[in-house]
């Protein structure tokens, strides 16, 4: 370990030790030996997170037995250890990075979330020519930002074999919260098959692990309550459509074991604290293909940080994230032990740790909640007569450009279409400004009538306050987009230049996704210029949530107003949902910009952005 | 006879072609020009999916001002651009019966598999099936296609067939369509073109009723349409075959399912008239059994 600078571990009330503590104290009391775990083969390396603090770094990419299962299996480790180790940086401060590869294969890692040169981002075949076997690759980079991130493999399917850790950044002065314990949580998902094998499987049968599928008895026990007529007519659009309404999630815990701290609910992740005192939770979904809903049941959370950016403290019992996107919350614990959990999305599983007092106590773990199945929200947007959400600003009445033929003859469609569509809702600034607010008009690219798109939503919503499927009344307090209000605003005042918009798509019989109804290898880049300010106007034509990454700069999250909402480097796109947000291209380069669910990135939903 | 024939294959090419169209959505696109109504949703649906692109719908590649994924500013030398899964190629072999079939002149297996070959939108395919008694293969189709996809749910596909039977042997080349139709109806039709103006038409429906998560029916229909006679491999024109049958599996895996049925069959026109001739039932029903399973 590199403890060169004592100063990084400077957490107010936190002494240095007691972080380390924290990380090694959990990791301890994880191989408490009842758990299946503790005879596994790799119980040493997993009992706790290493963490290695410092400006120079040796990261050491090999090949590990593991054992999460009963089944012993061979994942990929950094330096050992799965979660990678934990990496404490100082804003302000340039870190080197040695990345050594001791694989048979070639291998990369990103910084996920981190501002830097290009040629430091770690996308093979776009920022670098990743790192090949026997090689030392250096990172060398000025850190800009502080707050929680995490790193990865972007080679193949590595991520998902074990090669993802956690990277705390404290900032250049000291830490304006004040906690006595500090812990990341970082979320994963395991499974025993070859990555590659599942998504094989997916590309034959897309509903492969889906065993939560409309049966028989579901239509029997529809009739019985609600009556034929209506138990039809709620199967009418779908079975038409050939959507399923219970499509939550691609691989299910039919393979998937899910991990905390790359522990497993039996194996029991725990962090110690006080009574009274403050906990931090940094929270990383550092999954491969899994959305997770987390919640600690007696302890409201109270979020401060969205992707290592300062939020206006909210609070709430519950929050949704996707594979990339980050929270930090603080929790005042009340009794002795408070299970930390973490149900996937589709309700198949869960990950699970514990807050104690003490070593080997555990609290009980929450059922998991029943499966919700899509609504007519999810596929249809602001079309749906259906209105889960209660969001007063969701103005149903965009058009698409094949509605009516006011569009076509509107000639440069989007920015002047936008603006007839939109007289009613803008003010007279917004006359002067077309940009001041995003554009409502649905332009769908020509490539989305073809085999790679399955629908296409001309009506979407753009309320930012729907918790997702699932979470809708669910009796808890959700966290959603439009709770989130980064602290000091938009890093730019400028207005955007232009708009870019770009649909995500995708066919579910055929397991493909892309960008506007064109996977990866048939796309061109999109160009963003050198020093513009632009928005990115992202909607989601799939009935899925897809966690959009941006690679290199941050994508600020604006409402449909264009108001600033937050600064992410990770948005998750609800169904039939439109969101935009604006990027200031200052990085020149070559940026990766995807779907962060592995299979989705893989399968096509990528793209390159060129900033020049 | 024969113009009846030809007809009812004409007809049943436009039948079957205009089912397949308007599953597409684009006939029903094309005649909707109206602004669908907030609460219908079967209209609404017909502009979410399927449809021709508007003429003036935004290009994909209207953002790139020129860039290539390999070439431009930044673009790295002598390092390969990275590649996704959508540029590589998967293949899997399905066999969606393989099973004895327990008839009146005594048992026999059966199988009928699909295996491809290639990338999302374009693949390689083989499809087989047959009949074998005693060891020996009585009947057989074997099918190597092209696969092209042509819309959300539906691929064209097209090759060449070799048929076996008792009597001679009999080459086609093939045209036809796979796909998912509205409902969840698994069709896979194709008409057959041989030698001496032979004529076939064939379509396949499958449909899975789920008891469970891991009991599932499954109704099959299949149809086989002449255009002409051909005494010597039994078969008369028009409508020749027809046979029905569920059958009820288990999901072990996703991949292994055991599966016990019954199918019922006919043939009917002048291929009735021949088997009768022959002294052969027209009418069938029989018990099948066995495993459908994919790797």
């Amino acid at each position: 370990m590199n403890w060169k600078k004592p100063a990084l571990f400077d957490f107010p009330g936190v002494s240095r030790r007691r972080f380390v503590q924290g990380l090694a104290a959990g990791g301890a009391v994880a191989a408490i030996p009842t758990s299946t775990w503790a005879k596994s083969t790799r119980a040493a390396a997993y009992t706790s997170v290493p963490v290695l603090a410092g400006r120079e770094f040796d990261l050491v990419i090999s090949p590990i037995a593991v054992n999460y299962t009963g089944r012993a299996r061979m994942a990929t480790a950094i330096n050992g250890s799965i979660p990678a180790p934990t990496l404490i940086w100082r804003e302000g401060e340039t870190v080197t990075l040695r990345v050594t590869n001791k694989l048979s294969v070639p291998t990369s890692i990103h910084w996920h979330g981190i501002l830097l040169p290009f040629g430091m981002d770690g996308v093979p075949g776009i920022s670098y020519g990743g790192i090949a076997p026997g090689e030392t690759f250096t990172y060398r980079f000025k850190v800009q930002q502080s707050g929680t991130y995490w790193y990865h493999s972007h080679t193949g399917f590595q991520e998902m074999t074990g090669m993802y850790g956690s990277i705390v950044v404290q900032p250049a002065i000291g830490d304006a919260l004040k906690t006595q314990r500090d812990y990341v949580v970082q979320l994963s998902d395991w499974t025993d098959e070859h990555p590659m094998s599942v998504f094989a499987r997916l590309k034959t049968q897309s509903d492969y692990y889906n065993f939560n599928q409309p049966t028989v008895a579901d239509f029997v026990a529809d009739v019985s309550t609600k009556g034929v007529k209506q138990a039809l007519s709620i199967r009418k659009m779908w079975n038409e459509m050939r959507m399923s309404p219970r499509d939550l999630a691609d691989v299910s815990a039919h393979t998937f074991t899910y991990l905390m701290n790359g522990a497993t609910p039996s194996a029991n992740w725990s962090g110690l604290y006080s009574r009274g005192e403050k906990v931090r939770l940094r929270f990383i979904n550092g999954s491969s293909n899994t959305f997770y809903d987390v919640r600690i049941p007696g302890a409201p959370l109270t979020v401060i940080q969205a992707d290592g950016q300062n939020i206006e403290p909210v609070t709430v019992d519950e929050f949704r994230f996707g594979p990339g996107e980050t929270y930090d919350v603080i929790v005042e614990p009340k009794d002795d032990a408070h299970s930390i959990f973490a149900q996937s999305m589709d309700r198949t599983g869960y990950a699970c740790g514990t807050l104690t007092t003490r070593a080997g106590l555990s609290a009980p773990v929450p059922r998991l909640d029943k499966p919700e199945p899509l609504t007519m929200t999810d596929m249809m947007g602001a079309m749906s007569h259906e209105a889960p959400g209660t969001d007063k600003n969701n103005k149903p009445g965009l058009m698409t450009n094949h509605d009516g033929m006011k569009m076509d003859h509107a000639g440069m469609a989007m920015d002047h279409g936008g603006m007839t569509m939109d007289h009613s809702q803008h003010s007279g600034k917004a006359h002067e400004m077309p940009l001041a607010t995003p554009s409502r008009t649905v332009n769908h690219a020509s490539t989305e009538y073809g085999p790679s798109t399955d629908m296409r939503v001309d009506m979407p919503r753009t309320n930012l306050d729907d918790p997702g499927v699932g979470l809708r009344n669910n009796g808890r307090r959700v966290l959603t987009l439009s709770d989130l209000h980064t602290i000091g605003g938009a890093m730019d005042p400028r207005l955007p230049e232009r708009e870019v918009e770009l649909h995500l798509t995708g066919n579910m019989e055929r397991y493909s996704w892309s960008f506007d109804g064109l996977e990866f290898g048939a796309s061109t880049p999109v160009h963003f210029r050198h020093g513009e300010r632009l928005r990115v106007i992202l909607q989601n034509d799939t009935m899925m949530t897809h966690p959009m990454h941006l690679h290199g700069m941050w994508s600020e999250l604006e409402n449909d107003r264009g108001e600033f909402v937050a600064r992410r480097h990770t948005i998750a796109v609800q169904p039939a949902q439109r969101i935009s947000f604006q990027v200031t291209a200052d990085a020149l380069g070559r940026w990766a910009w995807h779907c962060h669910l592995l299979f989705h990135m893989d399968a096509g939903m990528f793209r390159e952005v060129v900033v020049s | 006879m024969i113009i009846y024939s030809e007809y009812s294959l004409k007809f049943s090419i436009r039948f079957f072609m205009s089912v397949f169209l308007s599953s597409l959505g684009s006939v029903a696109y094309a005649g909707d020009t109206e602004k669908p109504q907030l609460h219908e949703h079967s209209a609404i649906k017909m502009t979410m999916q399927g449809g021709r692109a508007p003429e003036k719908s935004r290009s994909p590649h209207a953002y790139a001002d020129g860039l290539s994924l390999s070439s431009g500013p930044y673009s790295l030398s002598g390092v390969p651009r990275i590649k996704m899964a959508d540029e590589h190629s998967f293949w899997a072999t399905t066999f969606n019966r393989f099973e004895v079939v327990n008839a009146d002149p005594g048992d026999f297996g059966r199988f009928d598999g699909q295996a491809w070959f290639g990338r999302t939108y374009n693949r390689m395919v083989i499809k087989a099936e047959g009949e074998v008694a005693n060891g020996a293969l009585t009947e057989s189709a074997t099918e190597l296609l092209f696969s092209h996809a042509i819309a959300s749910f539906w691929d064209i596909q097209s090759g060449i067939r070799h048929d076996t039977s008792e009597g001679p042997a009999r080459d086609w080349l093939a045209l036809g369509f796979q796909g998912l139709a509205p409902y969840w109806f698994e069709i896979d039709g194709a008409v057959y073109l041989g030698e001496q103006g032979r004529s076939m038409l064939q379509i396949e429906v499958e449909y899975e009723l789920l008891f469970t998560q891991r009991l599932i029916l499954q109704p099959r229909f299949e149809t086989t349409i002449y255009g002409q006679n051909d005494e010597d491999a039994g078969v008369g024109s028009g409508l020749s075959r027809v046979s029905a049958g569920v059958r009820l599996r288990y999901e072990f895996t996703r991949q292994i399912a055991p599966y016990v049925g019954v199918e019922w069959s006919g043939k009917y026109g002048s291929t009735a008239d021949l088997s009768r001739a022959e002294g052969r039932d027209v009418h069938d029903t029989m018990l099948v059994a066995g495993v459908r399973f994919w790797f």
